[in-house]
């Protein structure tokens, strides 16, 4: 090559890191925002409630997380913390999906529920969490939603789910398909009941839950550039033969277009949550609410 | 001439055979009869030993076979006095689902489904019967009309899947399939489903909550396209045979799961060998079916459907291991799906 022939000036020395330095930053220590790339110390992160204090970038939180930032420390009782799904199918390698998930977040599967408060509002919860197989429905989420409706309608109390999930969960074919149903027969007995109902949507929300549940709420709210829609941006563009724009299916967008009521920061959501619950009849008496922030 | 599928290419091959050899008879006067019989009775056993041992794979092509009945020729094969209905009042009427009022057993009843083409220009008015949100919007119309003037619901179901495109996507696919979804969980009318082709994920459930689901032999019914689970899975669309091998989507898959409710036997080699046929046995099925729901008290079918929902799902751990099979010994009662007693005394 003619460029070898006229190498480069170094002006400067160049020391190679040490191979393993990487691996020294202990994991939680810093984190780099991954749209606007500022590095934010571990400790930092955690004071934003993970959110980017720069951007304003929502990082995924995972169920236990979420649940600690939402309800009123100790209040929390989990239900069904033990079902755990099964192989329907006999579908190839699921089975090993599913133990490595568990072994990855210490959850049996990938929704947590169970009751408890909002600055005092007495509430059910579900949460999902993303790192169980992209937070996918199965028989095991459909059954431990179904069965958190089902306690709100026995004591009365409204509830709250928190979606994120890439849809409904392909190993457990159409049983998971059937889960889609099932919640929404729940939800309507619910309604039924006069029972609140709040849907909050985080980043990412689609397929079979935004064809479900995500989108059965009195009251729908999202994360501030959670992509939520039904069928895939790789699905759409070659089937349309362009690029969307890059707001495309962000909350945003689905906020212009009519299908959600606020897009909320997450500094701001435990308070917003608990004014909302407490304009209803099930909230009770809010009793104060500390700010996040 | 009939579309001929892959699969079918040696018994179309040997009976090509069987009339050259006829048309050789005839033609020289040498008799060829003997020969003629040999091969038609290795004809009969080849179909028999194709058509009663269809892989998964071949019942997908078989259930989206271009002349394959569309839920047009069921109901106006079914019913009189069939009037289509447009619109969904909210932005415009969308081709890929028909609904309307007809009579079916001298009743008046509700028909929605979604419409597939029979050629390239009929499949693009169509739209392959792919439905945008205002085909859901509009069924859902209808069927709330059916709830208000007491009349049951038909759904036809083959659809390759609800219509993935940037508008879709902006006016709430999602919402509008959601909506369908918890709306006819609490219609206080009779609804049938029937899976007659395709049954595709999310956009076929978005008419298929109901107290009764029918497929026939040959249809499928999957939470994702066999392509576009391959496609995830194995990063290659091609592989669509090993998924719907693998995926558990055929009628009789769905009936061992409890899932679907009756499976319609096909004429043999498929509904697309005699239509008219399938549309008697549908229609034979509908009206017992019909006839059942339509002596249980209208209020009571939200909670029986409840019901018929809640057990779906095999689930590990807790109070009680459920597997599919479990279902029809112990009606699947778990203790959280007990129905509250001023609910359930509303039954009677």
């Amino acid at each position: 090559m003619l460029k070898d022939l006229f190498p480069k000036k170094r002006r400067y020395a160049t020391v190679a890191p040490h191979p393993g330095a990487r691996d020294k930053v202990p994991e939680g220590l810093i984190e780099k925002c991954k749209r606007c790339g500022q590095i934010l110390l571990g400790k930092e992160l955690e004071k934003h409630l993970k959110t980017c204090p720069h951007c304003g970038y929502h990082f995924t939180l995972t169920a236990p997380e979420r649940i600690q930032i939402t309800l009123d420390e100790g209040t929390f009782e989990e239900f069904d913390a033990d079902l755990t799904p099964g192989d329907p199918l006999l579908f190839p390698d699921y089975p090993s999906r599913v133990a490595k998930a568990q072994e990855a977040t210490g959850l049996k599967e990938g929704v947590v529920t169970g009751r408890g408060t909002i600055c005092g509002n007495p509430v059910v919860v579900g949460v999902m969490d993303s790192r169980f197989i992209m937070g996918s429905m199965g028989s095991v989420v459909g059954e431990k939603l179904v069965r958190a409706v089902e306690a709100a309608v026995g004591a009365g109390l409204p509830v709250v789910f928190f979606t994120v999930s890439g849809g409904a969960r392909m190993q457990e074919g159409i049983f998971s398909l059937m889960q889609m149903a099932k919640i929404s027969t729940a939800l309507a007995r619910l309604s039924e009941a006069g029972l609140l109902y709040i849907a909050v949507l985080t980043n990412p929300t689609t397929g079979g839950v935004t064809a479900s549940f995500a989108m059965q709420g009195d009251i729908h709210l999202a994360e501030p550039g959670a992509t939520i829609g039904f069928a895939g941006r790789r699905i759409i563009e070659p089937l349309i033969r362009q690029k969307l724009p890059d707001e495309f299916q962000t909350a945003e967008f689905v906020l212009e277009h009519g299908m959600l009521d606020q897009v909320v920061h997450r500094k701001d959501m435990r308070a917003l949550l608990a004014t909302v619950l407490s304009l209803h009849p099930q909230g009770g008496e809010t009793v104060g609410c500390r700010t996040a922030l | 001439m009939a579309v001929e599928l892959p699969f079918e290419k040696p018994l179309i091959e040997l009976r090509l055979k069987i009339e050259e050899l006829k048309r050789f008879t005839e033609e020289k006067g040498i008799d060829m009869s003997v020969e003629v019989a040999t091969l038609e009775a290795k004809a009969r056993v080849l179909a028999e030993s194709i058509y009663r041992d269809l892989t998964p794979w071949q019942k997908v092509q078989i259930a989206r076979h271009p002349e394959r009945p569309t839920t047009l020729d069921y109901i106006r094969g079914m019913c009189d006095d069939f009037v289509e209905l447009h619109g969904d009042r909210c932005f415009r009427e969308d081709a890929a689902i028909i609904g309307g009022i007809a009579r079916f057993d001298g009743y008046p009843i509700t028909v929605v489904g979604t419409q597939k083409g029979r050629d390239t220009k009929e499949n693009i008015f169509r739209n392959f019967g792919m439905a945008h949100p205002e085909g859901y919007r509009k069924a859902l119309r209808l069927m709330k009309q059916a709830e208000k003037f007491g009349r049951p619901i038909l759904t036809f179901i083959d659809t390759a899947g609800a219509y993935p495109g940037a508008g879709a996507e902006e006016r709430g696919q999602g919402e509008a399939i959601a909506r369908n979804l918890v709306d006819m969980a609490g219609l206080r009318a009779p609804i049938v489903c029937i899976v007659t082709g395709e049954g595709g994920s999310g956009g076929a459930l978005g008419l298929g909550i109901g107290d009764r689901l029918l497929m026939l032999e040959h249809a499928y019914y999957s939470v994702i396209a066999p392509e576009s689970a391959a496609a995830l899975l194995w990063k290659d669309a091609s592989q669509g045979q090993r998924a719907a091998n693998a995926m558990s989507i055929t009628a009789q898959d769905l009936s061992r799961f409890g899932i679907v409710d009756e499976v319609l036997p096909e004429p043999f080699g498929g509904a697309h060998r005699d239509p008219a046929a399938m549309i008697r046995t549908v229609k034979a099925a509908v009206s017992v079916v019909l006839a059942e729901l339509m002596a249980i008290p209208p209020a009571n079918l939200p909670i029986l459907r409840y019901d018929k929902y809640r057990r779906m799902g095999v689930v590990m751990g807790g109070a009680i291991d459920r597997r599919p099979a479990d279902d029809s010994e112990d009606g699947g009662g778990l203790p959280g799906a007990e129905l509250e007693p001023e609910v359930q005394d509303s039954r009677h």
